[in-house]
C-alpha cells in the first residue's frame, strides 16, 4: 500500500493511497459535517457540507468524493467553510416543509442536529412552503417528500446493499424527488422487499414506519450496515 | 438597578409558549421581584406600552392585525425576542401556506367544508384579513434573539430572561436548545 503526506489544517498527516479527505479527517480526528455520506455506502458528493479549501484551487472541494493526493494542503474550519456550511442547512430548512413540532423525527433528526451544531437559531431565506405530497400506499413505511433532503442515502442502501434498486432520483431542481419503480406508489412496488433499510439510513423524518407520532421515530439502527458490509466482504459474522 | 419594563406578546400561535412561560413556577417570583410585567395576553392592557427593555413574542404573522401589532412592538421595545417555533419558523401555523393563499384557505375552510351557511367570515375592524403568506417575525421586522422550542421549555425560558433582564442568577442555564 503506497502512501500520500498532505498537511491538514497545518498539520503534516499521511493518509493511504486513494483515501478520500473525509477519511483522513476522520482518521486525524478532525471533525466534518457530513449529511449524504454514512459509513458502509458510496460517496456522491450530494449535500456539499463536507466542503474543504484545498490550498491552490479556488473552488472548494467536497472532502467525501475528493482523494488524497501527495502535497495538498487543506483547511476544514476556515470562516468562508463555516459560513457555507450554515447557509447550506439554511437552504436544506427553506427549501421543503420542516414542521419538526409535528415530525416523527423531532429530537433524532440528523438536519436538526446539524443545525444545533453550526449555531443556526433562525433561517434567513424565504421558505418555499411546496406543496408535496405523502406516499403511505406501502403496507408498513411512509414516504415524506417535505422532509426529504435528498441526500439518496436510501437510494444507496437500497441498491448496494439490498440489491432491490426500488429507489431513484427524478426531476431537477425544485422538481427533484425521490421515486420508488418508476415513479409508482411504493405500495405497488415490485422490487421493494420491505426491508426496511432505506428508513433506517434517512437522516430525517422523510422516511419513517407506520404509526409512529410526532417524536415517536427513536434514534434509527445504522450499525447493521457495517455488520452487512464486513459479513459480505470479509466474511466477519459478528457484531 | 433601574427596574426592568417586561412584556409578553401572543400573535399567531396556539398559547403553548405562553403556558411554557408559566411553567417557570415559582422562578416567576424572582422575574416580578426584578422586572414590571407592562404587556401581556394575561393582562388587561390594551395598548402595547412605550419603552419596554425586552419582549417575547410568541406566534407567527399571519394575519394584518398581527403584522400592526408586531410594527408597534418593534418600536416601541429594546430587545425583541422570537418566543418558540412559530415566531422562530412560522411551524404549524404557516402549515397552510402550502395549500395557497389567503382565498383558497378560506374557500376550502368556509365554503366548501361547510355543511350549513358558507360564508367567509368578514366583519372590517372586527375580524382582522389573513395575509395571503404566514411568515415567521424576522421576515417582518428584525429580531435580537431567537428562542425556539415547541414550546422552548421553562428552563430555555428562564435562562434567556436571567440573561436579558439581568436577573440574579438563581437557576443555570438550561442547555442549549434545538433548532426547529
Ligand atoms: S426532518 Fe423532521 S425533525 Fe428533522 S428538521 Fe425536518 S421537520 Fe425537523
Ligand atoms: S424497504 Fe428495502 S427494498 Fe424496499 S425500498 Fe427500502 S431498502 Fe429498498
Ligand atoms: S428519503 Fe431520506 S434517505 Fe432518501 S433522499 Fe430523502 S432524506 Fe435522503
Ligand atoms: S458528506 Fe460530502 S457532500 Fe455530503
Amino acid at each position: 500500500m503506497s502512501v500520500v503526506t498532505l498537511t491538514l489544517d497545518g498539520r503534516p498527516v499521511s493518509a493511504r493511497e486513494g483515501a478520500t479527505l473525509l477519511e483522513v479527517c476522520q482518521e486525524s480526528g478532525v471533525a466534518l459535517p457530513t449529511l449524504c455520506h454514512l459509513d458502509g455506502l458510496s460517496d456522491v458528493g450530494a449535500c456539499r457540507l463536507c466542503l474543504v479549501e484545498v490550498a491552490g484551487q479556488r473552488k472548494l472541494a467536497a472532502a467525501c468524493v475528493t482523494q488524497a493526493q501527495e502535497g495538498m494542503e487543506i483547511t476544514t474550519g476556515s470562516e468562508r467553510l463555516v459560513r457555507y456550511r450554515r447557509q447550506i442547512v439554511e437552504l436544506l430548512f427553506a427549501e421543503r416543509n420542516h414542521v419538526c413540532a409535528v415530525c416523527v423525527a423531532n429530537g433524532h433528526c440528523d438536519l436538526q442536529r446539524l443545525a444545533a451544531s453550526l449555531g443556526i437559531d433562525h433561517v434567513r431565506y424565504a421558505y418555499q412552503h411546496p406543496a408535496l405530497r405523502l406516499d403511505a400506499s406501502h403496507p408498513r413505511f411512509v414516504a415524506d417528500h417535505d422532509r426529504c433532503v435528498l441526500c439518496t442515502r436510501c437510494v444507496r442502501v437500497c441498491d448496494e446493499i439490498e440489491g432491490a434498486h426500488t429507489w431513484d432520483v427524478a426531476g431537477r431542481a425544485a422538481g427533484c424527488q425521490v421515486v420508488t419503480d418508476l415513479a409508482a406508489p411504493w405500495g405497488e412496488s415490485a422490487s421493494c422487499t420491505g426491508c426496511g433499510k432505506c428508513v433506517q439510513v434517512c437522516p430525517t423524518g422523510a422516511l419513517f414506519e407506520k404509526e409512529q407520532a410526532a417524536g415517536g421515530m427513536l434514534s434509527k439502527h445504522r450499525d447493521f450496515l457495517t455488520y452487512l458490509k464486513n459479513a459480505r466482504e470479509k466474511k466477519e459474522w459478528l457484531r | 438597578m433601574s427596574r426592568k419594563r417586561f412584556a409578553t406578546v401572543w400573535l399567531g400561535g396556539c398559547s403553548g409558549c405562553h403556558m411554557s412561560f408559566l411553567d417557570q413556577d415559582e422562578r416567576l417570583l424572582e422575574l416580578v421581584a426584578a422586572a414590571d410585567l407592562v404587556h401581556s395576553p394575561v393582562m388587561d392592557v390594551k395598548r402595547y406600552p412605550e419603552g419596554v427593555d425586552v419582549c417575547l413574542v410568541e406566534g407567527a404573522v399571519a394575519n394584518e392585525e398581527h403584522l400592526e401589532t408586531l410594527r408597534a412592538v418593534r418600536a416601541r421595545t429594546r430587545i425583541l425576542v422570537a418566543f418558540g417555533d412559530c415566531a422562530v419558523t412560522g411551524n404549524v401555523t404557516a402549515l397552510r401556506n402550502c395549500l395557497g393563499g389567503a382565498r383558497e384557505v378560506l374557500d376550502r375552510a368556509y365554503l366548501e367544508l361547510a355543511d350549513v351557511t358558507p360564508r367567509i367570515p368578514c366583519e372590517p375592524g372586527l375580524v382582522p384579513p389573513l395575509l395571503d403568506r404566514v411568515a415567521p417575525l424576522h421576515a417582518h421586522v428584525p429580531v435580537d434573539r431567537f428562542l425556539p422550542g415547541c414550546p422552548p421549555s421553562a428552563d430555555a425560558i428562564h435562562a434567556v430572561l436571567l440573561e436579558l433582564l439581568e436577573l440574579p442568577a438563581g437557576t443555570p442555564p438550561a442547555a442549549a436548545p434545538r433548532f426547529g
